[in-house]
């Protein structure tokens, strides 16, 4: 009958209760996670303790593979099939949850640890009302059981979770709900039973840089009023120490440093938490926003923090040697000029669609442009009209003085040589049946440039181009990793000697480190090469350190275009400074 | 801040030497290079289903093909009535049939008809249905259309009742080619939906964008990048279309359409062995056993190669 008495305090928001602040609400000590593979058992989480108090945040930040989610997952004992907890204690209010039986683990799940997931999209069931999805989760976590009382808490859960119109809301289905919306459905299920612990792994992750910032807003205006203890997981750094009062840095399986957000963020002391604060692209660009130069970013680095990043790569030094390129490069004839262009989608029953709305932009030789927007805004669309991908609707698009529209046939042919794409999706954009020799090789093949022996030369110029050994001409994608699979895509954007690249999201689904990578490679090309660049993203913080100019797009038209410097000091439009104001890590002092 | 008044917690740092940092994104190739039907060989050769299904396919070839090295016994002349569904006797491990002829014998020597069969019908699906699968999927529009329309019209008739129909109207001309032709052709819209819908898949992939983005002409594409990586689930309809020939092939000379009982299979043996399935079983089960095992071990082998082939299977490993 516990049931009933929980029942009566939901609703009115806990007053913060010290009593018990003695005791953490969660501490794992010396946590072990391995996976059976076919090899044995692999190691995921080593060795992790962390401790967190009542009422407090806490973030665990790592790149992909660090152990992370797994840590999480392990707390809830949500680990998929082959992975089990091999060590060490997750101790939740003096409980030990490893020891804990699937029975209890059930009653914990939801009513003392809530869960939010990564990926909204996936999460909620399809066929299924929010309504029922919402319903089931609360009579699941028995905080009601008559049908009149879980309605009612189920509307209450969708207001509380920022919904408005919440009783209409209950009947539609998750394709009626956008990404934020599904997300809030979630963190609302979530925080349904009144948990003391909410665990949110990369809740705003698949979401727009905006939908993101007031997500994580009302989580956290929400779990302050419920009083809620909050763990989450991230890879982004800026985010984590902006949402988070403590800090967890997981590496390979273990923690290498924690202790107190900003301590961590201004004064870096394990190496990798050092590459990962020069590498962090957020913070970078606040970094250079807030010295006002690149040059002066750089000095603010810090001496031990910028030598000890070893051979990590510093995102400013990234940002200076392309402003240095770019001094060079100045006063150069656009290498490519867009006009009203405008692209409608005929879409049956619903009528016409305008992806993009009379947009004008160019781009000088040897320099980098960024078009930069939220999913939809029409950006990714403009790229595949000047790839020749997509005939535009009206307007035109001008490369190299050549008019696209009228391109055709063998002219067509030798202009794609000129202009050639990197994609977003590291394990998509490479055919997985071909290896890598032939993969580069294939622009050559098809333009029938120079002879056998020859091609295989430039192949191998090209893996040095982009840092690659030459061993792995007669490998397979499936051997490499995300990052060099987009090293990859890159040779062979280069191996016809194009002038211009467009990259769509190149770097956006990356560890930042590796990120970092790849935008210094793409910086060095840029400066040995003379390319230009049109780069895809929806990350305001990237831009600052690769692009010269920027257009904002949003809804299909380019709302402001301006220098970065700007953009970024100076922006005209309140659209803008949304974005401007969602890179993570706005109010973090950073000591410089 | 309210947790100023918190219990704070330590600043805490992990000694580099316990956690010593790697290079980013280090390439770790090491070893041989890994090629695709090396793996897959790799891969094959572990499983233990592989080498039971290859060497129950092999013993039916060679059996096929040389049907005298496994018995010294014609399988027709020999019959005699007074034999007929005997049991076992010396010489003729596997007993007689209604007419008296050798059982054993005549499995052997029907190997070759259902294995031609099935073996005719698989090409021709494969070819019918790579053709029609490919340039609806690839293509589009109103060649997509027509193609799948086409198809759409043969699928609506189910195979065998089709092949039935053929086979009466062309019972005079019946032989191993007319039944396979017969199979065929009704047999084939299954394999181009599967294709179809796995090239309109891999057809929306940035590779397919890049190579296109390159120059490279359509047609290359489908047949460089978008067929090979569509064609894994049609080597397993293949192989189990192979098995399902097999047993159209006997379920026509069952119905009394097949293959007119002059030439030996195991569908004629079964259908002609129904009558006396209650006096003497041996004569309908031991043919049976015979397409069960040869189908079953197509059936196996088409599994494992798609595991093998699948690179979504190999990327998990």
């Amino acid at each position: 009958m516990t049931e009933i008495e929980t029942q009566k305090t939901i609703g009115t928001s806990v007053p913060e209760s010290r009593t018990d602040d003695e005791r953490p609400l969660l501490e794992i000590k010396d946590l072990k996670v391995g996976f059976k593979t076919q090899t044995g058992m692999v190691t995921a989480v080593d060795g992790v303790n962390l401790t967190l108090y009542r009422g407090q945040s806490l973030a665990i930040v790592g790149e992909s593979g660090s152990g992370k989610s797994t840590t999480a997952h392990a707390i809830i004992n949500l680990l998929p099939g082959s992975g089990e907890i091999t060590g060490g204690q997750i101790l939740l209010d003096g409980q030990d949850l490893t020891k804990a039986t699937k029975h209890e683990m059930e009653s914990i799940r939801g009513r003392k640890v809530g869960f939010v997931p990564q990926d909204p999209m996936s999460n909620l069931n399809p066929v299924w009302s929010i309504g029922f999805q919402v319903e089931e989760a609360i009579r699941a976590n028995g905080i009601a059981s008559e049908r009149k009382a879980v309605k009612a808490r189920a509307i209450e859960v969708l207001k509380e979770a920022g919904l408005q119109d919440a009783d209409r809301r209950l009947k539609q289905f998750p394709h009626q709900f956008s990404g934020g919306m599904r997300q809030r459905v979630l963190i609302g299920m979530g925080l349904a039973a009144n948990p003391q612990l909410l665990i949110a792994d990369e809740p705003t992750s698949a979401l727009d840089v905006t939908v993101q910032r007031v997500i994580l807003d009302h989580l956290e205006s929400l779990t302050r009023e419920l009083g809620t203890t909050l763990l989450f997981i991230t890879h982004d750094l800026g985010l984590a120490a902006e949402r988070a009062e403590q800090l967890v840095v997981m590496y390979k399986g273990r923690v290498v440093e924690s202790g107190p957000s900003l301590q961590i963020l201004q004064n870096p002391q394990h190496p990798y938490t050092q590459r990962l604060v020069a590498a962090a692209p957020s913070l970078a660009s606040r970094r250079i926003q807030a010295t006002g130069s690149i040059k002066a970013a750089e000095d603010s680095m810090g001496e031990d923090a910028a030598s000890a990043a070893g051979e990590a790569i510093d995102l400013i030094a990234t940002a200076e040697a392309r402003a240095e390129a770019l001094e060079a490069a100045a006063a150069q004839p656009p290498a490519i000029v867009v006009e009203d262009l405008t692209k409608v989608y005929k879409i049956r029953g619903t009528g016409d669609f305008t992806a993009v709305d009379s947009v004008s932009f160019q781009i000088a030789k040897g320099t980098t442009t960024a078009l930069v927007g939220e999913s939809g805004s029409g950006k990714s669309t403009v790229a595949k009209m000047l790839l020749k991908l997509e005939d535009s609707t009206s307007g035109r698009i001008l490369v190299g003085g050549a008019d696209l529209a009228n391109v055709r046939g063998q002219e067509l042919f030798a202009l794609r040589s000129r202009m050639q794409p990197v994609f977003q999706d590291p394990y998509g954009s490479l055919n997985p049946l071909r290896n890598i020799g032939n993969t580069i090789g294939e622009p050559l093949m098809t333009h029938k440039v120079g002879t056998k022996a020859s091609r295989r030369e430039r192949v191998f110029e090209l893996l040095d181009q982009v840092s690659l050994p030459r061993t792995l001409v007669g490998r397979y994608p499936n051997e490499l990793s995300g990052g060099q699979r987009q090293r990859i895509a890159i040779a062979r954007a280069l191996a016809l000697k194009p002038e211009i690249v467009v990259l769509d999201e190149a770097v956006s689904a990356l560890d930042v480190l590796v990120q970092a990578q790849i935008l210094r490679l793409l910086a060095d090309l840029q400066a040995e090469l003379g390319l230009t660049y049109l780069f895809i993203t929806h990350d305001l913080a990237v831009v600052r350190v690769i692009a010269d100019n920027v257009c904002v797009m949003q809804k299909g038209r380019i709302v402001e275009a301006a220098t970065t410097d700007e953009v970024f000091e100076n922006p005209q439009q309140q659209y803008t400074k949304d974005l401007l104001a969602a890179i993570p890590g706005a109010n973090i002092p950073l000591g410089v | 801040m309210s947790s100023n008044t918190r219990s704070t917690q330590q600043h805490y740092v992990a000694p580099v030497e316990e956690t010593p940092l790697v290079a980013i994104d280090a390439v770790k190739a090491e070893g041989k290079p890994s090629n695709l039907w090396r793996d897959a060989w790799a891969d094959v050769r572990r499983r233990p289903m592989f080498w039971i299904s290859a060497a129950i396919i092999l013993l039916v070839v060679v059996v096929a093909l040389f049907p005298g090295l496994f018995t010294q016994v014609p399988p027709n002349n020999d019959c005699q009535l007074s034999n007929s569904n005997a049991g076992p006797a010396p010489g003729h491990p596997l007993g007689f049939t209604k007419q008296g002829c050798d059982i054993y014998s005549r499995i052997i020597h029907g190997t070759s008809t259902s294995l031609s069969v099935g073996l005719i019908v698989t090409v021709l699906v494969a070819v019918l249905g790579i053709l029609f699968g490919a340039f609806a999927g690839f293509y589009g529009g109103w060649v997509d259309s027509v193609l799948s329309r086409l198809g759409d019209i043969f699928f609506s008739i189910p195979y065998i009742l089709a092949a039935v129909v053929v086979m009466s109207v062309l019972s005079k001309y019946a032989s191993i080619w007319t039944i396979a032709l017969a199979i065929g052709i009704f047999a084939w819209p299954a394999t181009a939906r599967v294709l179809r819908a796995e090239i309109l898949r891999v057809k929306n992939s940035d590779f397919v964008m890049a190579a296109t983005a390159l120059g490279v002409s359509r047609f290359r594409i489908l047949l460089r990048h978008v067929l090979p990586n569509s064609i894994a689930p049609v080597i397993v309809i293949t192989t189990i279309s192979l098995a399902s020939a097999i047993v159209a092939e006997a379920t026509l000379s069952f119905l009394g359409v097949g293959l007119p009982s002059s030439i030996m299979s195991w569908g004629n043996d079964i259908s002609q062995a129904q009558r006396d399935l209650r006096t003497a079983p041996q004569t309908l089960i031991l043919p049976s056993i015979a397409l069960s095992v040869t189908v079953l071990s197509f059936i196996m082998l088409g599994e494992v190669v798609r595991d093998a082939l699948d690179p979504k299977a190999r990327a998990r490993r």
